[in-house]
């Protein structure tokens, strides 16, 4: 069965004239055609976002939180549009080479958003009672608040590497803020089945565009959104640098950093490194992609290797499957080639397997690799792949912390308090994990790379004379 | 309606009479022109007796465009027209040294005829009479005076807003979008006051300005009832959003296909009956646009089929064999207004290998 995707426009399905398919790269199958919005589209509809908003201002933030918690019970399990959760976790899983139990784990990772979405915005507006966002003004902590909503939609440029991203966007909806997505080119799936969701939740229509489509597509959801969050590479987001209104997501160059007080009990934090290397097939920006250390550093890399070379590719349905396929086979090769290039630079050694790249079954895998650097500076020490990859680099910590650079995730393992307050007041560091939790684990009452609430509202001062009553 | 045998076989010996008179013209010590006699002479090929029609056309060299970047304007005069002065048209968005062609009457020739034609597909929705926007690349091409004469000759006036396609080039190569966008403002906020303050009925435009004026006013609402658009390629579903969303199916699109090289090929009228999609017929005999397989340029592909897009241009100011256009195209069959090859979905050489290639997010 070929699926028959088309735009939503201010919910309404629009099947366009120009359609791409989306393939099972082992079979070559087509699986669905996606009906692409001209840009001319696009911006057309983004310009009538203010409809949407006031679709969504129609309802409470209360309101919104149950849609929320119903919409997750139904995307976890429901038949949406004609597709059961099953047939979504084949389907997803043939399209982006992942196997069916890290399907599983981002279907309830986005569950979990959902059907705690009250807690999410408590932790977002750090406890505003919510009707503030209904009324326009409330109270809080004694001090009159009014918040002001800056923009009429969110516009989302999504990837196609994990379903788990669209986590991103759903806290929007409960802040009465309508979503203009643009799914990723190989992954129109799981955007869709969140809309389906929301819809048979009883959200209101108006409040999801749906628009496949090329990159001068996105640039305008992006930018004449007035807010939106962008995923991409360093290329993609560093258009966008300049620009307040967009929020982007790039690499995420997470990292392990062991201080001197426990760099001896390196072995007690092996599996808080793997994990963080290994989860979800290493394919998040916030999996580990370096490990600092004052000492032991061929030790270290020698026993992330040996435990990582007994992983190896599953079927799709093997509830042990770690690695991910490869959605597009030429991105496994440049990757690989690119690794191949790096280890030609001097001061880089590997020390997993030599060949990474495998097929089975017609499926692209690339193989966890540990590559031990001497430096920060070197071309394959602060970076990150598609896939379970880390550098191993010994470097006095003291120092070191100053040049890790941008970094998504970090986890400082230290008791030194002195080190710990130089994590807490590092410029660079978005998510700080003090102690051994995985840089892949993720609370959802902390902001993820800026606070989705005060991206979307802003707080204003408000005075009030005593003649004007309140509305 | 699709061309019956009879009529395509008429317009192919028209095409082979046309090709030998314009061989005879260019080649002959009298009137031709000095590159090619120069060539003829230097290669010792007698052209006029060479080639009898079209397909003769192959015992030349493929015009390459670079010749019209470096070779002196006086090789392309042709000896007839040695005491006329020429004008000099240039192509469109390059930056850089620009192709440069000479002309004479051709532009006016072809957009004479042209006239006739959308009377003929659009009847009633280009008035005679009425005045006319044009909203686009003026400067030193051809278009400036072609629409201006088309106005002129339907009886009407034009107006000109001015869309300098090397600047928002340059802006966004340099990386300054911002830039050239604030410029792309400036041109709509021009043609938004034209459009207030005159009455206007007819509009030249480009697929992109269309969209954007479309997002200021209402194109149909500021009375405008025929749009003749070109410049760039456009798709099925552009064609569909600009004729149903921003004309809002009250006014009626023409789509072109052209370049300063060519003249202007005209397209059947699209509707959601034929899926908006466009096929061009160039201005035979004076034009002959052909789908050639890209790696075997000698041979078209067959119906229906993709290929690069081969443009002849056979005229007594210009004479150009066999040049490989940089787009690509469906080669479609003849029909009957037109009984000779289309080139439908023109779009630029490779854009689907590109999309798949940029497809990374």
């Amino acid at each position: 069965m070929v699926y028959d995707i088309p735009v939503l426009r201010l919910g309404e399905a629009y099947p366009s004239l120009d359609t791409l398919p989306v393939v099972d790269p082992r079979t070559g199958d087509t699986l669905a055609l996606v009906s692409q919005a001209n840009n001319g589209l696009v911006r057309r509809d983004v310009l009538k976002a203010r409809e949407a908003k006031a679709a969504l201002n129609a309802c409470s933030c209360a309101q919104l939180i149950e849609v929320c918690r119903d919409a997750g019970e139904l995307f976890l399990s429901a038949t949406l549009d004609g597709m059961s959760a099953d047939g979504y976790v084949q389907l997803l899983s043939r399209t982006s080479g992942l196997p069916h139990v890290m399907v599983r784990r981002n279907m309830a990772k986005i569950h979990t958003v959902l059907t705690g979405m009250e807690g999410v915005l408590r932790g977002l507006t750090r406890g505003l009672d919510l009707s503030t966002l209904d009324n326009g003004v409330g109270e809080q902590a004694g001090v009159p608040v009014s918040y002001a909503a800056m923009t009429d939609a969110l516009g989302v440029v999504l990837p196609s590497n994990s379903p788990g991203v669209n986590s991103i966007w759903l806290p929007a909806i409960a802040l009465k803020t309508p979503v203009i997505v643009k799914p990723g080119r190989e992954e129109p799936w799981t955007p869709l089945r969140l809309i389906h969701a929301f819809l048979q939740a009883g959200c209101p229509r108006e409040a999801f565009g749906f628009y496949p489509t090329d990159h001068e597509g996105a640039d305008s959801i992006l930018t004449l959104c007035g807010r939106g969050i962008v995923f991409g590479d360093d290329k993609t987001t560093s258009r966008y640098a300049d620009n307040p209104g967009v929020e982007t997501h790039g690499t995420g160059r997470s990292k392990i950093i062991l201080a001197d007080d426990v760099a001896d009990h390196w072995r007690d934090y092996l599996d808080v490194m793997l994990a963080s290397i290994l989860d979800n097939g290493g394919r998040s920006c916030i999996n580990c992609s370096c490990v600092l250390t004052p000492r032991h550093a061929d030790a270290i890399a020698e026993a992330l290797a040996e435990r990582l070379d007994k992983v190896n590719p599953r079927t799709p349905d093997d509830p042990d499957a770690r690695l991910s396929a490869f959605a597009n086979p030429m991105f496994a090769e440049w990757i690989d080639e690119m690794i191949r290039e790096g280890l030609q630079a001097p001061g880089a050694r590997r020390l997993t397997r030599p060949d990474r790249l495998v097929v089975r079954d017609g499926r692209h895998y690339l193989l966890p690799t540990i590559v031990r650097c001497e430096s920060l500076d070197h071309p394959l020490a602060n970076t990150e792949f598609l896939f379970p990859y880390a550098s191993v680099i010994e470097a006095p910590i003291d120092q070191a912390i100053d040049q890790i650079g941008p970094t998504l995730a970090a986890t400082v393992l230290t008791h030194d308090p002195a080190l710990q307050q130089r994590a807490i007041g590092h410029p660079h560091i978005d998510r700080l994990n003090l102690g051994p939790v995985p840089t892949s684990r993720v609370e959802w009452d902390q902001p993820h790379e800026g606070n989705l609430f005060e991206f979307l509202y802003r707080r204003r001062a408000i005075q009030r004379a005593e003649s004007v009553g309140m509305s | 309606m699709i061309a019956t045998q009879d009529q395509v076989a008429q317009a192919a010996a028209a095409r082979d009479a046309h090709v030998r008179e314009m061989v005879a013209w260019h080649f002959s010590p009298e009137t031709g022109t000095p590159f090619w006699l120069d060539w003829a002479d230097a290669e010792g090929i007698n052209v006029p007796d060479a080639v009898r029609g079209f397909d003769g056309l192959a015992i030349l060299p493929r015009f390459e465009d670079e010749w019209l970047r470096r070779e002196p304007h006086e090789r392309w005069v042709p000896r007839a027209y040695r005491d006329r002065p020429f004008k000099i048209f240039e192509t469109g968005g390059t930056t850089g040294m620009p192709k440069q062609r000479l002309s004479w009457d051709d532009h006016l020739t072809d957009y004479s005829e042209f006239s006739e034609r959308i009377d003929e597909f659009f009847p009633g929705r280009f008035p005679r009479g009425a005045a006319w926007l044009m909203l686009g690349p003026t400067g030193p091409r051809r278009l400036r005076l072609a629409i201006e004469h088309l106005a002129n000759v339907r009886g009407g006036p034009c107006y000109f807003i001015d869309l300098d396609p090397r600047f928002v080039k340059k802006a966004i190569t340099d990386g300054e979008p911002r830039i050239a966008k604030a410029y792309m403002q400036h041109v709509i906020d021009q043609a938004v006051t034209i459009l207030k303050h005159r009455e206007i009925g007819c509009l030249f435009t480009t697929p992109r300005l269309l969209e954007a004026l479309g997002e200021r006013i209402s194109v149909t609402g500021a009375g405008i009832t025929g749009v003749f658009c070109g410049g760039t390629s456009m798709t099925p579903q552009v064609i569909r959003f600009l004729y149903e969303e921003v004309l809002e199916e009250k006014a009626a699109l023409a789509a072109t296909y052209g370049n300063t090289l060519m003249g202007l090929a005209i397209a059947q009228p699209v509707s959601s009956e034929n899926g908006y999609r466009l096929t061009y017929h160039a201005p035979e005999p004076r034009a002959v646009l052909r789908v050639v397989n890209p790696d075997e340029p000698d041979r078209v592909v067959d119906y229906g089929q993709w290929g690069r897009v081969e443009l002849t241009t056979l005229t007594r100011e210009f004479f150009m064999p066999r040049f490989l256009e940089r787009d690509e195209a469906i080669r479609r069959e003849p029909f009957d207004a037109l009984p000779w090859d289309g080139v439908g979905d023109v779009r630029p050489l490779g854009s689907e290998t590109k999309k798949t290639v940029e497809g990374v997010y």
